[in-house]
């Protein structure tokens, strides 16, 4: 019985590290095959297609059954480095392969074939394996070290093609999020001073008995350091400088991926690891949530350029996941959870519809933008329904979270004396309004309107460029697969809540986290 | 004691990384970086505590090292940061050098091809 057990764990071992294996060596057969260009494509959507299937097992296996945990070189945990998942990892990296797999088919029509030539699909799936590795990590340095992986790909990926405006966002762009790294490794550094350990597992279980002051400063390290890579107020000016900047289907992947890991690791350093710290925390991340689901929005009313816009948008989703930490109880983390996943997807499918616009208007300002709503009747469909996505109207994706988030609020305020609670539940609502406003704004400025501003009254749409074949097969089509899904998971919630309330679950109580590592015996 | 030096020290290059990084000019937020990561990188060796020189070695027969043994964790830790520091200094270094021959721009400031300045009001259109 012993030996079955231990052979089932291996099994399941491989599964815990493969989604990072499998794109690691796909990146590196890409970059070899660099000669091989018609290869290159179809090797890249072959792996990404196999990290999707051993994401979705994993996901499997963590449902069934449980966190996992992986130690690699037969060390005892907490002196090997552990690759520890729990659901939300799981769910988190699954989300990620998928809008990944979407993005490398929309890529085709969208990049010129020599700025893919430069590496734009090994460089991809690095960025994935970072990504993954940060969501299946167990240990904070490691963590770290994927935050670098994540980081040194997103540089390259933005710089890919070199025009003057994807240097100048390069340059502010990699210069903060080094610098936020920077942030990291010192409170890495000082949290290893304090409590001797970089195991999440092991801190999980020796941060109760930590000096909390101590413990607080760190917290409050990390929270600038992921806040910076969250792009979460007042650290979020790097956002709307770049991302605007590469192609649009770079700015996707980037948009729907790296943020999103800031969150996480938000979470999972503040909510799991050291709840202590998050509580003499609270007021600081309330601030920071509530300026975040304000000025995300108001920035999208004020903006102009499309995808300068959608970056406000995305900042203030941040601020609806900040809100979920801030709030720290079971329906905040869900929501909190729930939001991440939802974001994910729906920012992606808006900015690759953003990339189809910019194609058919030839512009990148919505001020030279109009008149798409008969020229273009589907994509004008999907943006205006995940625009109410983004703002949260029922029965769309973006919906669920937000309740979860507004429940968690009422729970935790309930009429007493609790104003951070209060604050944050009106934040939430005026940020689903505001957002509302910006999307509804920007719809009827690019579709709605008879034409862009200052454009013949006789022919208002006749500069439209309709979309090319090409550009329809692989770029409207995965665009719509996205934004299926999107209202496919808005009208059957219960599984992706299911999910974001075991996973919340989770990072209240790690005990299920702590033992699947093996550093305490699982509760009978 | 030694501690306590090396303390001094990370603080004061991180202090003067961050004199540096509040610059505006690029190469002077470079070595503000490159300071910055030293410091830290000092700050976890001092964090893994610093001991008498006994090699964490394990000898003969024994199973573990000695109990004064120096710890070996914070080096692997550093050494890892040094590369990836030094991987990213060399990207950003590149990047700056492409970015002030083709911007004509070394100041923040002046880099405003992304952010345009000066542009018009949003429409008041809906």
């Amino acid at each position: 019985m012993g030996g079955m057990q231990q052979s089932a764990i291996f099994a399941v071992d491989w599964l815990v590290v493969l989604p990072v294996v499998v794109a690691l060596a796909t990146s590196a057969l890409l970059v070899v095959g660099q000669n091989a260009r018609d290869l290159q494509w179809g090797g890249a959507l072959l792996g990404v297609l196999a990290i999707v299937v051993v994401d979705a097992m994993l996901l499997w296996r963590v449902v069934e059954l449980g966190p996992v945990a992986m130690t690699m070189g037969n060390w005892l945990p907490p002196f090997g480095i552990s690759f520890t998942v729990d659901i939300v990892g799981a769910a988190f990296a699954l989300v990620a392969a998928v809008v990944t797999l979407l993005l490398l088919v929309y890529i085709r029509h969208d990049i010129p074939e020599h700025a893919r030539e430069q590496g734009a699909y090994p460089l991809i799936l690095l960025l994935l394996s970072g990504v993954s590795g940060a969501f299946l990590t167990g240990d904070l340095f490691n963590l770290y070290v994927w935050f670098e992986v994540m980081l040194i790909s997103s540089f390259g990926l933005m710089a890919l093609g070199g025009r003057d405006i994807q240097l100048d966002a390069t340059v502010k762009y990699g210069f903060l999020n080094f610098l936020a790294t920077a942030f990291f490794l010192l409170a890495l550094g000082l949290l290893y001073g304090l409590v001797g350990t970089l195991n999440m597992a092991d801190i999980a279980g020796v941060a109760a008995t930590a000096d909390p002051v101590a413990l607080a400063g760190i917290g409050a390290l990390l929270l600038l350091a992921f806040g910076m890579k969250a792009a979460a107020f007042p650290v979020n000016a790097w956002l709307p400088a770049s991302y605007h900047a590469p192609p649009p289907a770079i700015s996707a992947l980037l948009a729907g991926l790296l943020t999103k890991v800031g969150v996480y690791a938000l979470l999972r350093s503040l909510a799991m690891l050291m709840p202590g710290a998050r509580d003499m925390l609270d007021p600081v991340i309330a601030v920071v949530a509530i300026g975040t689901l304000v000025v995300g929005p108001l920035g999208a009313i004020a903006e102009t350029n499309l995808r300068r816009a959608l970056g406000f948008l995305l900042i203030g989703g941040i601020g609806a996941t900040m809100a979920g930490l801030a709030l720290g109880n079971l329906g905040g983390l869900a929501g909190s959870v729930s939001y991440t996943l939802h974001a994910m997807l729906t920012i992606t499918a808006l900015y690759m519809l953003a990339g189809l616009i910019e194609a058919m208007t030839g512009a990148t300002d919505t001020r030279q933008m109009g008149g798409l709503y008969g020229a273009a009747s589907l994509p004008s469909v999907l943006f205006f329904g995940l625009m109410l996505a983004v703002a949260g109207v029922p029965p769309f994706l973006g919906f669920w979270p937000k309740l979860l988030l507004i429940d968690g609020g009422f729970a935790r305020w309930g009429f007493g004396a609790d104003p951070w609670a209060l604050a944050l539940w009106l934040a939430v609502l005026v940020n689903a309004l505001l957002s509302l406003i910006a999307g509804a704004r920007l719809w009827a400025h690019i579709f709605w309107r008879t034409g862009h501003e200052g454009a013949p009254a006789e022919s208002p749409t006749a500069d439209l460029l309709p979309l090319s074949p090409q550009a329809r097969r692989l770029g409207l089509a995965p665009t719509v697969v996205l934004a299926a899904i999107v209202l496919a998971l808005g009208l059957f919630p219960e599984l992706l809540l299911g999910f974001a309330r075991e996973g919340a679950e989770g990072l209240l109580d790690p005990a299920r986290y702590v033992a699947a590592t093996g550093l305490a015996e699982a509760a009978p | 004691m030694m501690d306590h030096a090396l303390a001094l020290l990370a603080g004061l290059f991180i202090a003067v990384a961050i004199y540096l990084l509040l610059s505006r000019s690029l190469i002077r937020m470079l070595l503000g970086l490159v300071l910055l990561g030293n410091g830290i990188n000092l700050m976890i060796l001092a964090g893994g505590r610093l001991s008498r020189i006994v090699p964490p070695i394990v000898l003969g027969d024994a199973v573990a090292p000695a109990a004064d043994a120096a710890n070996p964790l914070p080096q692997a830790l550093i050494l890892t940061a040094i590369v990836i520091g030094f991987a990213m200094f060399s990207f950003l270094l590149v990047l700056s050098w492409r970015a002030y021959h083709r911007l004509d721009a070394d100041n923040t400031d002046h880099m405003r091809v992304a952010e345009p300045p000066g542009r018009p009001d949003p429409p008041m259109s809906y």
